[in-house]
Parts: structure tokens; C-alpha cells; sequence
């Protein structure tokens, strides 16, 4: 198998997932939505107070993301598992972790894209200044597709068990945490002026990390699910 | 190989039979020891006072816990590597006590900490990331609850616990860089440098304990299992079943 | 030996509440997991046993 046979399947699934995320774009709106809602709750919780607002700025708005990404992973392989799409893939000459990757991309740019873009106004709300809001953006840029890859691990392995929901966020969250510390620590110091660089390069190993980790135990998961 | 014969349950459970009773008594031997050891001989710490006898548990506990992750996580890769059904039996029997032990290990070190440092937590690498396992043996046996397919169970609740592995120490890692950050959070815990050497001695006593008791709980749990899980007769009690049935008839 | 009595070893320099909590929750834990497991193994077998019983009434019937 030619090298860009396998391209042209990653970029078939990418384009095709794209394709009907754009058919169906309520389900992206929702969880970009909820971001928006549980952000905006916590200062109506903890009360108006610009400085205490400011310390927990980073953190609120990181575990928002989780929590987003989190609530779009069942959609990442169900509908290809119940119309029979997913058993095509494995059955394919192509490598079923490269195929995986492409998902992994596709679910992204639908739910961690909209959360990277959206994220300098949210911080806004927060108090953040103009050069933490930049290294919030670039930390969700590193840290959402590592959610991406992770999440995807969950989302094969509670593939059509029952209470997946409930389940793929027990197994998934305590995964998040090393992203969570590192991205919310870089915004963190950056607000201290120690410069979040070492932080933001510790979320970009994390993403090398999970990028040769992930997609293969993902295809591991897809293959036990689907036997 | 003598380790082939015995890879099949059938075989492995009258094996494991005869060996729980000898682990079991001499679990029980070094705990008597440990503790006489830990209350009697060991003495009184000159900065912590008679609080750090929680060491003796708590320390055992904290390695049991990591220790019997590892191991269920290799008894996993083993299964999904060889499809082996005994390995994957041994990992399903060690998640429980793994977790009672992380449970364990982080109520002692609550006891310990509030006297030694006035809290009962602190948000530190070695406290989070046992937290972390304990949620993580959790998600394994969850895992393998919801799903109905012992096959599918077995092999994915292995996939889940193999990725753990990764993840323990990177959360370690990330946390203790985290405190580093934040200079105020961060709590000193060296205790090993200068212990006596009867207080080592103790602990080191009831962590080879702690780790016998844990092998005859596997063992025996992966004895019920067997039981439960394969549809053949009980091997052990096969004659006195016979005996029932001919008495029936 | 540092204890002059028994009070003085159950009270642990004051730390007694700590030290005994600790000691006593383990140990209820794994005579917990001991006997959780013995009755395991008990419905295990009465089950098995039943099964088998049950499965010889049917061939001699």
C-alpha cells in the first residue's frame, strides 16, 4: 500500500466527518454553548471581586475545556459504530491507528477549535491581560488536540457499553489531569511574569506523547469493541 | 516449561491452592513481628513524636498500592499479548486489593499529616497521584462491570489499565514541577534520611507482610473466579460431588 | 521499651487518636477483604454444586 493511498483515506475521514459535523452543526454549537454557560457561572458563584477573579481565571476556563471536550467524545465513534462505518475501517488495507488519527483531527476542529477561538473573550470575563490571553490561546492550541487524543482511548473502549456517558468521563478525566496542570499552570505564570514557555513546552510534549500513544491504543480499543 | 502447565486455570487453581495457606501464615508471622518491631523496639521519633508509628502501615500500603498496579497492568499486557485467560483472571483479581490499599494509604497519610503538618491534605505530587490511581483502579474495575462480554471485559479493562501506567508518573511529574511553581504549597516529607535503623527494619517487616497477605488474597480470589467464570466441576471437591451425586441417585 | 504503661502506650505521646485510627481501619480492611472472599468462595461453590446436582436430577429423570 502506497503511501498516499493512506493520506487520501485519512483525508477521505477528516473530510467526511467535517462534512457531516457542517450537516448537523447544532451538536458542535452545544458544547461550545455549554463552555460558555459553566465559564460565565463562576463569577456569579464566587462573587465580583476582580483579583480573586483573576487567580482562578486559568483554571475555571481549562476545566470548562475538559469538560466540553469531554461531553463530544460519544459522538466521535457512535454513529459509525451503529451504521457499520467502523467495521469498514478495520477491515481496510490502511493501519487503523493512522485512520484513528483522522478522526482524532476531525473531532478537533469540531469541538477543540471552537474552544481555542472562543477562549480570549471568556478570558476577558476573567480579568486576564493581553499577553496572558495569548498564552491561554496558545495552550489550549497544544492542549486540545492532546484532549482529542486521549478521549478518543475512552470513547473506543465504552464503545455501546451501557452508561457510556457517565462511564467515558470516570475513565477519561483522571488522564486529563498532567494537560490541565500544564495549561492552566503556563497561563498561570504567565500572569506571575515568569513566562509560561516551560509549561507550554511540556503541553507540546504531551501532545508528541499522546500522538504516538494514543491513536494506536484507540485502535486497540476499536478492534476489542468490534469483535 | 513447568510455567506453560500451569497457564491454564485448571491447573492453576489446585496450584494455588496449596500455596495460599503458606503465604497466609507467614503474612500473619511477619505482621506479629512488624508490629512488636514498630510499637516495642523502634524508638520514639525525636521530631514527630509517636505519630510516625502511622509509617508503619501507611508506608507498606503506599508501595502496595503502586506496586500491585504495575503488576496488574503487566498480568494485562500478558493477556492481551498472548490471550491468556489466567492472566487476564489475575489481573481482574488484583484491581480490589490494589484499591484497598490506595484507600488505606491515603486515610494513613491523612492520620499522619494532620498532626506532622496541621492539614489532612495537601495538594502534593505523591498525595495526587495516589488519588489519581485510586480513580484509575476504579475506572478498570468499572470498566469491566459495564461490560457484559467477559471477553471484551477482560481485554478492555486491560487496554484501560496498560494506559494508567503511562499516566501515573507523568501526573507525579507534573504536579511536583506544579509545586515548584507554587513555592507556598510545597511540604517537605523527608523522613527516610535519618530513621533508626530498627524503625527501617519495622517497616520494611510489615511491607514484606503486607505484600504475602496480598499474594494469598490474589490467589484466592483468582481461585472464585476460576470458579465462577469456567463452566467445569469444582476440581478439589470432585469426589465428595461424586459422592452427592451417587447418593442422589 | 518506651512505654511505662499500658495508658501511656494507648494514649502515643498524645497521637493516639491518629496512630490507632490508622491501625485499626487497616486492619478492618483486610480481615474485611479476608472474609468477603471466604464467602465468595461459599456461594461459588454452592452454586457449582448446585448446578451439578441439579444437572444429574434431569438425566436421571
Amino acid at each position: 500500500m502506497s503511501r498516499s493511498s493512506m493520506w487520501e483515506a485519512v483525508g477521505g475521514i477528516v473530510r467526511r466527518d467535517l462534512l457531516l459535523a457542517m450537516r448537523r452543526r447544532s451538536d458542535a454549537a452545544m458544547s461550545v454553548f455549554f463552555l460558555v454557560i459553566v465559564v460565565s457561572l463562576f463569577p456569579l458563584g464566587v462573587g465580583p471581586e476582580p483579583a480573586v477573579l483573576r487567580t482562578i481565571g486559568p483554571g475555571v476556563l481549562w476545566v470548562a475545556a475538559l469538560l466540553a471536550c469531554l461531553l463530544s467524545l460519544a459522538r466521535v465513534f457512535t454513529a459509525d459504530y451503529v451504521d457499520g462505518t467502523l467495521e469498514q475501517m478495520v477491515l481496510v488495507p490502511q493501519p487503523l491507528a493512522v485512520l484513528v488519527v483522522g478522526k482524532v483531527f476531525a473531532h478537533w476542529v469540531i469541538s477543540g477549535l471552537p474552544i481555542v477561538v472562543l477562549s480570549p473573550l471568556l478570558g476577558l470575563q476573567f480579568g486576564l491581560s493581553g499577553e496572558s490571553l495569548g498564552v491561554l490561546v496558545m495552550s489550549l492550541l497544544l492542549g486540545t488536540p492532546t484532549l482529542s487524543m486521549i478521549g478518543t482511548i475512552g470513547a473506543a473502549l465504552v464503545l455501546g457499553v451501557r452508561g457510556s456517558g457517565l462511564l467515558v468521563a470516570l475513565l477519561v478525566l483522571p488522564l486529563y489531569v498532567p494537560v490541565l496542570i500544564f495549561g492552566a499552570g503556563a497561563v498561570t505564570s504567565s500572569m506571575a511574569g515568569i513566562g509560561g514557555e516551560a509549561n507550554l513546552s511540556l503541553l507540546g510534549a504531551c501532545l508528541v506523547l499522546s500522538l504516538f500513544l494514543a491513536p494506536w491504543a484507540t485502535a486497540v480499543a476499536l478492534r476489542i469493541a468490534l469483535e | 516449561m513447568i510455567w506453560s502447565k500451569y497457564s491454564a486455570p485448571q491447573a492453576f487453581y489446585p496450584l494455588a491452592g496449596r500455596l495460599i495457606p503458606w503465604f497466609s501464615v507467614v503474612a500473619v508471622a511477619l505482621i506479629g513481628v512488624g508490629l512488636y518491631m514498630g510499637f516495642f523496639v523502634a524508638p520514639t521519633d525525636f521530631q514527630q513524636g509517636e505519630a510516625y508509628r502511622i509509617i508503619f502501615v501507611h508506608v507498606p500500603a503506599a508501595w502496595m498500592s503502586m506496586f500491585l498496579y504495575v503488576v496488574m497492568a503487566v498480568w494485562a499486557g500478558v493477556g492481551l499479548g498472548l490471550n491468556a485467560r489466567l492472566s487476564f483472571m489475575m489481573a481482574q483479581a488484583i484491581a480490589p486489593t490494589g484499591a484497598m490499599f490506595t484507600f488505606l494509604a491515603l486515610l494513613t497519610g491523612a492520620m499522619w499529616g494532620k498532626p506532622t503538618w496541621g492539614a489532612w491534605w495537601v495538594w502534593d505530587a505523591r498525595l495526587t497521584s495516589e488519588l489519581i490511581l485510586l480513580f484509575q483502579y476504579a475506572g478498570v474495575m468499572l470498566l469491566r462491570t459495564s461490560i457484559d462480554d467477559l471477553r471484551r471485559a477482560d481485554r478492555s479493562s486491560a487496554v484501560f489499565s496498560l494506559v494508567g501506567v503511562v499516566n501515573v508518573p507523568i501526573i507525579y511529574f507534573s504536579v511536583q514541577w506544579w509545586n515548584t511553581l507554587h513555592q507556598g504549597a510545597s511540604v517537605s516529607m523527608s523522613t527516610g534520611s535519618k530513621m533508626a535503623a530498627t524503625m527501617l527494619t519495622a517497616m520494611l517487616l510489615m511491607t514484606l507482610a503486607f505484600w504475602l497477605y496480598s499474594v494469598a488474597v490474589i490467589l484466592s480470589r483468582v481461585r472464585c473466579i476460576i470458579v465462577e467464570r469456567e463452566s467445569l466441576p469444582v476440581w478439589e471437591e470432585q469426589p465428595t460431588v461424586v459422592q452427592k451425586v451417587a447418593e442422589v441417585r | 521499651m518506651q512505654w511505662g504503661s499500658a495508658s501511656e502506650f494507648f494514649a502515643m505521646g498524645g497521637y493516639g487518636l491518629y496512630v490507632w485510627t490508622s491501625f485499626v481501619v487497616t486492619a478492618l480492611c483486610m480481615v474485611w477483604e479476608v472474609l468477603a472472599l471466604w464467602r465468595r468462595r461459599a456461594a461459588a461453590r454452592a452454586e457449582h454444586r448446585a448446578m451439578l446436582l441439579g444437572g444429574t436430577d434431569e438425566t436421571a429423570a
